[in-house]
């Protein structure tokens, strides 16, 4: 499917997120937004979906707390009974102070990590994978706004583009869209 | 500028009258002999078996926590548990007055720290909140000469809060005799003095700069000034407040030291003051004031409510998991007497103060719906609140505790206090610390 994109570069996240208000606004398409750092709140104000990261971070905290409740109650209470700190209660909830750091921290590596490789899976990244970046002044300081300009006047878009503070815009048609 | 409105100055006058009506009454029924003393258990074991029945095994329970020896005991006799009950009983309205005293000044002292935190690191997203956080701190001023008094009348030994003011219990203890030089009235007093001296200066100045810097159209001075004497006091603060946390609190249990003690109260303080500061907001915004608040501010004040909860619980344990765990007599008997006396302030706290936070305010959505945060604020006030009992409740009335009339008319009294100078003092100044260079910053905050 062969589409015509426009891709405006902009030099400072201010007056990118103040353009991506605008061209919003005008009921223009977004495809994406290309930045060097992270931008606060330039998910808002793309009109992007709530992320579901977090609820599988909070599940995946979930298992690693079970994982750590269930390992140490086998290796420490049941299979091999041990004394902690010289109160042989022999009992999960009584010892459960001795135990508390270790449920802490496999919770943070579980969720961590699998929200890590969640992160990675869901945005199609791995090793050697060829980079998407239209254009590398993304990587240092230049901010990259592609506009789907398939159905409107090219012009004119480009025109209030210009206007909204984009320092460079270029036209390009893409073969197939590999989004 | 903020008008109080007659509704809210005569609730607070209420809570005010109520509030010392009840304590009144709590001095009152104090019994004076260890007749009463008979007599009200007597009758306590005939209103409810359950309750008789805990009274009675006090009868024979060895209390630890106080160190003294088995013999000793029996050699009392049988009047020596009533004497010992007869002093909770008459502790007890002092050390609700106390508890309530520090846990509405200690909201102030979090909310000045937290003051000169913003200044001190430049932020940019809080001067909408200023004329809040100089409100709240206002209390300082009256809450502190109110606690001084109450300090001072404790540490020379009018009332028999701390232990170590008792010169007959000091004669028969080692470990209090050299503690001596430390924990006697004379230099508590004048120490307590230096402590709030300091705090109540630094709060004068920085108010003072703040409203001059409104005036001041042509430079930041004021705002310079703030930022130094703000970084100065927080150097303070640190060291004072923890020396503040052994004398006014950890010395109720003068055998007993934990070396985090003073982060320990930092957290609890610092967390109210903060949530403190939420409620006051949110209120103000409900009734028409703090346009400029948007719900960004309540989102980030939200999210330190449940940062510092989690920081507070992270110190509680540190303090607790090592005592727990190393077992020693003369440390782990605090934990012992909180676990097997406080059983349900102690744990309830626990999950007041960590899971329901941790749980309610772990969403990013809801710690911008307001009224999730007030919720999750007037848990984490109440188990601040009750945190504040454990510390020095265990050590003044032992077993004889329960939230009576006299706890909650003195928490009635200083919140009534608390509101009528907060709200009076937002009266004084706009609401908007316009001069402040970051004010635009903080208006168009969003996040």
């Amino acid at each position: 499917m062969a589409s015509k994109v426009i891709h405006a570069l902009y030099i400072d996240d201010d007056i990118l997120m103040d353009a991506v208000k605008k061209v919003r606004a005008e009921h223009y398409h977004i495809e994406e937004v290309y930045t060097p750092f992270p931008v606060h709140g330039l998910d808002k104000a793309m009109g992007l979906p709530h992320t579901r990261l977090a609820i599988t971070a909070f599940m995946y905290g979930c298992v690693g707390l079970t994982v750590a409740i269930t390992m140490m109650n086998y290796i420490m209470i049941e299979d091999w009974p041990q004394d902690i700190g010289g109160k042989p209660s022999f009992s999960y909830l009584e010892n459960m102070p001795a135990f508390v750091p270790i449920m802490f921290e496999l919770t943070v590596f579980f969720a961590a990590h699998l929200m890590v490789i969640t992160f990675y899976m869901r945005s199609k990244l791995w090793p050697f994978k060829k980079a998407e970046n239209p254009d590398v002044r993304t990587t240092d300081d230049h901010f990259l706004m592609e506009v789907n300009a398939s159905n409107h006047d090219v012009e004119q878009l480009t025109n209030f583009l210009g206007d909204t503070g984009a320092v460079e815009i270029k036209i390009i048609d893409k073969e197939e869209d590999n989004h | 500028m903020y008008t109080l409105s007659n509704r809210l100055r005569l609730f607070s006058v209420i809570l005010m009258i109520v509030g010392l009506v009840g304590l009144v009454i709590g001095f009152s029924q104090r019994p004076g002999s260890i007749e009463e003393v008979k007599e009200m258990m007597a009758s306590h074991d005939a209103h409810g078996g359950g309750h008789g029945d805990s009274q009675i095994k006090e009868n024979h329970g060895g209390d630890e926590g106080h160190g003294e020896s088995a013999n000793e005991k029996d050699a009392h006799g049988g009047d020596a548990h009533y004497e010992h009950v007869l002093h909770q009983l008459q502790n007890k309205p002092w050390a609700s007055l106390y508890v309530a005293a520090f846990f509405f000044f200690m909201i102030a002292l979090g909310v000045l720290a937290f003051y000169a935190i913003q200044f001190a690191s430049q932020s940019g997203w809080s001067p909408v909140l200023f004329r809040v956080m100089e409100a709240i701190t206002a209390y300082l001023v009256p809450g502190g000469i109110i606690l001084f008094v109450i300090l001072a009348l404790s540490g020379f030994h009018i009332n028999h809060l701390f232990v170590w003011a008792d010169p007959e219990v000091v004669a028969h203890d080692a470990l209090l005799q050299g503690k001596a030089s430390w924990l006697n009235g004379t230099w508590f007093i004048i120490r307590a003095a230096f402590f709030l001296g300091g705090w109540i200066l630094y709060r004068h100045f920085a108010v003072k700069y703040s409203r001059l810097q409104d005036e001041d159209t042509t430079g930041n001075k004021w705002y310079k000034k703030s930022f130094k004497i703000s970084a100065a006091f927080l150097v303070f603060f640190i060291y004072t407040e923890s020396m503040m946390s052994w004398d006014w609190i950890m010395s109720f249990d003068p055998h007993w030291f934990s070396t985090l003690f003073g982060w320990y109260v930092f957290a609890s303080l610092f967390v109210s003051g903060i949530t403190t500061i939420a409620l006051v907001t949110i209120y103000l915004k409900s009734k028409g004031y703090l346009e400029f608040v948007n719900n960004s501010h309540i989102h980030d004040l939200a999210k330190f409510m449940f940062g510092i909860s989690i920081f507070w619980t992270y110190l509680w344990f540190s303090q607790f998991m090592l005592i727990w765990y190393s077992n020693i007599p003369e440390e782990v008997t605090y934990f012992i007497t909180r676990i097997e006396d406080y059983k349900l302030p102690f744990f309830g706290m626990l999950i007041m103060n960590f899971i329901f936070p941790l749980l309610v305010l772990m969403n990013s959505d809801f710690k911008r719906v307001n009224w999730f945060v007030v919720m999750a604020g007037i848990i984490i006030l109440c188990g601040h609140y009750i945190d504040v009992f454990n510390m020095i409740m265990p050590a003044t009335v032992g077993k004889s505790w329960f939230i009576g009339i006299s706890e909650i008319s003195a928490v009635l009294l200083f919140l009534g206090l608390f509101l009528f100078v907060v709200f009076r003092a937002l009266t004084k100044a706009p609401l908007l610390a316009k001069g402040n260079p970051y004010l635009e910053e903080s208006k168009h905050f969003h996040y």
